[in-house]
């Protein structure tokens, strides 16, 4: 069954079963390697692409989910203002460790700045609660989508 | 480069991770890799009788016990594990076969369709019988003063006893491993802390000569001790099917696997003994330790050793006497976890602490205060404290920052606070530094160095720690260092990713060979080795576990502060406040990282995760059901430091990884003691077990 989607911002079509994963379509079909798979059952977020700009965990999205949608991945993201924004604000905050959650929460606080433009702690803390972080405890990757939120803010 | 040393500067490691171009073991790609599946036992005991296959398609072929050329055993401390089963199985979980091919879902389907007929036989699955059946893996014991006379002549005997859970390491990132064979060499890649222990557990498998073995490690998704034995028996398994197949072959696990078959930490039962005299001071104790080691033997007896060395805690006592036994069940073996023993020891030294305090009617800070050990005592096993200790400013900074003492007196309805104090012994116990002596070497083409260790980055900061040491050392920006990739053929064995020896004893060794190096600098190219060798005031007997198990120790206290439900017992942590002293800090972020990190992990460890089994199976085997700590469980969460710099760390550092886990289980089961009015024996403290408590009091 053919499949048609917006990925990245260009038009696929994917010739498969519907009820295939959407990670493994990524991942093997368009070897977007960002979206890890931590757990296989929708539970660590460190899949996590955003479908029509909310965050969904790509490995319980099944492949006919997404026909007629659109799906962004770090690799869709890396050269805009906001992802380099992100990005100086995980360094400055030290949210980085083993860096195998990290894609899934840059890709939660990418959908927070395009949702809310003024989050409050709570959002921020909400904003990645379905990402888990073994490696930090987490608060210095809040503190690195404060100032990400911040910049965004600031521009 | 920062103004000083402990001046933060951004990671490294971190742009190629948050852009999600960090190569990970499941994104490596190879023409004509094959899938490996394992078919793992579902008994706890039992005689294979019979192993039935499906019909394989071409393409697809059974790895087992038959295809090992070398030992079918997994190299490591105590090579016990077969690396696949052979006439019984011992846990579930247990690897048996694997079946390799072309795709995944097909070789998963043909694992599935594998049929075994077994004898079932009597399984042990609980650490208690186990004990009471005396099934020991290894027993250990020691003294210090003369015990039994006190002991004789208490005024009273206190004893009391406290059991501790079976965490999962889980960390994100699964353990994997790919095997490929090329012109009479076999080279592995994976997620490992430990390369050289993956190294010689290949040759061991597989008979090649070492030279013919090649590991090279990949981006590690979190280890935390969970990658440091295991992947041996991975890439073993792999290293003998890619020789059978000719191909590639990638074995990652899938979650369920991971939780089921990899190690976790010991579960312990700890009982104490206290002599007191008529003022109640303690003139003796007794500690004796009891670990579930699971089926096979494989490194618990060092995970025993540090835990009966750091079983007094931050105490001086004139009369010890520690025993300690691994004892075997059919479940899946304990292994290294961040702590490496000490977190169990920890909470039950602590707890009991405060038993012997209620006893003497005075707070157990005070009354600990009393006992804690200074510069120049001799420690439990015969050593001498040789740095100097700053238990006394930790306990006034950690005090001061928490308002502990007016919170404890007044702390409010359903309310609690809790302190506990700690410490971890840095590096390898004993004479393992010894043994291992590492080594390191930098090599200087021009104006930029490279650093060669066999020392991993795994998330820790180890990369941008070690560059920082050599780029402050010479004088030199970051960017002229190179912390070359973890390829045995390239590197020097430094001793594995483990004991939170890598700060201060590799970047000890980086250190000096820096200062080597100085002096060549006017070379064009130069190259120095440094090897390790412990300061001259270290001695240690391994049979009669006498002298320095630890050249220094890195020191610790927390407080939290806690409400709980006086009806469903449910436990809210308000804050947690942490002070060390790891000596200096090489990078203040990096360190404050290792310190939340590993603080939300003894979070995890004393409250929130719970692992449980029935009959030798785990009843947690997905994230929905092992929950460890989200972004809105965390508490707010304070740290500080008091800086002790010790002489033969690299600028004063000490070791701080492990460190943080330990101190939180008794600190929050003194708060939620508080807030329950109730004694806390056992962690996880979940609201089943503290409402069990509250209606047997």
């Amino acid at each position: 069954m053919k499949i048609e989607f917006t990925l990245n911002h260009s038009k696929v079509t994917v010739d498969r079963p519907p009820e295939h994963r959407l990670i493994d379509v990524l991942r093997d079909e368009f070897g977007l390697k960002s979206l890890k798979e931590g757990c296989g059952e929708g539970e660590c977020g460190a899949c996590s692409v955003l479908l029509d700009g909310k965050t969904v965990a790509s490995c319980i999205l099944p492949l006919g989910r997404v026909h007629g949608h659109a799906i962004e991945t770090i690799e869709g993201i890396r050269n805009s203002e906001s992802f380099t924004a992100i990005q100086e604000a995980f360094k400055k905050a030290g949210a980085v460790q083993c860096g195998f959650c990290t894609p899934g929460m840059v890709i939660s606080t990418e959908a927070l700045i395009r949702q809310n433009t003024n989050p409050t702690k709570v959002d921020i803390r909400n904003a990645i609660s379905g990402n888990l972080c073994r490696c930090t405890g987490y608060h210095m990757i809040l503190e690195g989508i404060r100032l990400a939120v911040q910049k965004r803010e600031e521009r | 480069m920062g103004k000083t040393i402990s001046s933060s500067i951004p990671r490294l490691d971190a742009d190629k991770k948050i852009s999600g171009q960090a190569e990970y073991i499941a994104d490596m790609v190879m023409d004509d890799f094959m899938h490996a599946r394992t078919i793992r036992s579902e008994k706890a005991h039992a005689k294979i009788k019979a192993i039935h296959l499906p019909e394989l398609p071409e393409g697809y072929t059974v790895i087992d016990k038959k295809d090992i050329p070398g030992n079918n055993r997994m190299q490591t401390v105590v090579s016990d594990h077969p690396l696949f089963a052979e006439a019984e199985v011992h846990y579930i979980g247990q690897p048996i076969l694997l079946i390799t091919g072309p795709s995944k879902e097909k070789t998963v389907e043909l694992a599935e369709k594998v049929q075994l007929d077994y004898k079932e036989l009597p399984a042990v699955t609980d650490m208690e019988e186990a004990l009471s059946e005396n099934e020991v893996h290894v027993n250990y014991q020691y003294a210090k003063g003369n015990p039994d006379a006190v002991f004789d002549n208490a005024s009273k005997t206190i004893t009391d006893e406290y059991r501790t859970g079976q965490p999962e390491h889980l960390y994100l990132e699964t353990n994997g491993v790919i095997a490929t064979c090329h012109s009479g060499r076999i080279t592995i890649y994976g997620s490992i802390q430990c390369p050289f222990f993956v190294k010689n557990a290949v040759v061991e498998a597989t008979g090649f000569a070492p030279e013919q073995i090649q590991v090279i490690q990949t981006v590690t998704g979190g280890a935390f001790g969970g990658k440091e034995e295991y992947p041996s028996l991975l890439a073993a398994q792999a290293a003998v099917a890619s020789l059978k197949t000719g191909k590639p072959v990638r074995l990652i696990l899938d979650r369920k696997e991971d939780i089921e078959a990899t190690t976790k930490r010991h579960p312990s039962l700890l009982r104490y003994k206290a002599s007191l005299n008529n003022k109640n001071e303690i003139t003796g104790i007794d500690i004796d330790i009891t670990f579930d080691g699971g089926a096979y033997a494989t490194i618990s007896p060092v995970v025993l050793q540090r835990a009966m060395f750091t079983s007094t805690g931050v105490y001086g006592f004139p009369n010890i006497r520690v025993t300690g036994r691994v004892v075997k069940t059919n479940k899946a073996p304990s292994g290294a976890f961040r702590g490496f023993g000490a977190p169990q020891v920890l909470f039950g030294i602590e707890q009991f602490m405060n038993r012997l305090a209620a006893e003497a009617g005075v707070s157990s800070l005070a009354f600990k205060r009393q006992y804690f050990l200074k510069k120049g005592d001799t420690t439990s096993t015969g050593g001498k404290m040789w740095a100097d200790i700053k238990i006394r400013e930790i306990v006034d900074k950690i005090t001061g920052m928490s308002n502990y003492k007016q919170t404890k007196t007044n702390s409010g309805k359903n309310r609690g606070i809790g302190i506990s104090l700690f410490l971890h012994g840095c590096g390898f116990t004993g004479k393992g530094e010894v043994d291992i002596s590492g080594e390191v070497i930098l090599k200087k083409r021009g104006n930029k160095v490279s650093i060669l260790t066999s020392n991993v980055e795994m998330g820790q900061g180890a990369s941008t720690t070690l560059i920082k040491i050599v780029a402050h050392s010479l004088s030199i920006p970051e960017k002229d260092v190179d912390f070359v990739k973890q390829d045995t053929d390239a590197v020097p064995d430094s001793g594995p990713t483990v004991a939170s020896r890598t700060a201060m004893i590799i970047g000890g060794l980086v250190k000096k060979a820096c200062n080597k190096l100085l002096d060549k600098w006017e070379q064009e190219e130069a190259e120095v080795k440094e090897v390790y060798k412990h300061p001259g005031y270290v001695t240690w007997d391994n049979d009669t576990f006498q002298g320095d198990a630890y050249p220094v120790y890195s020191w610790g206290a927390n407080v939290a502060e806690v409400e709980a439900d006086p009806v469903t017992c449910e436990v809210e942590v308000k804050k947690l406040w942490g002070v060390y002293d790891i000596g200096v800090a090489l990078d203040e972020d990096i360190i404050r990282g290792q310190m939340q990190g590993g603080m939300v992990q003894g979070l995890g460890f004393a409250y929130l995760e719970k692992l449980t089994s029935r009959k030798g199976k785990f009843n947690q085997l997905n994230l929905t059901d092992y929950t460890i700590p989200t972004s809105v469980d965390v508490p707010e969460i304070e740290c500080d430091f008091v800086e002790n710099p010790y002489e033969f760390g690299p600028y004063g550092a000490k070791c701080a990884g492990e460190l943080p886990l330990s101190g939180v289980a008794p600190a929050l089961a003194e708060a939620v003691e508080q807030a329950l009015g109730m004694e806390v024996r056992k962690i996880p403290m979940t609201p089943e077990y503290l409402k069990a408590r509250k209606n047997e009091d």
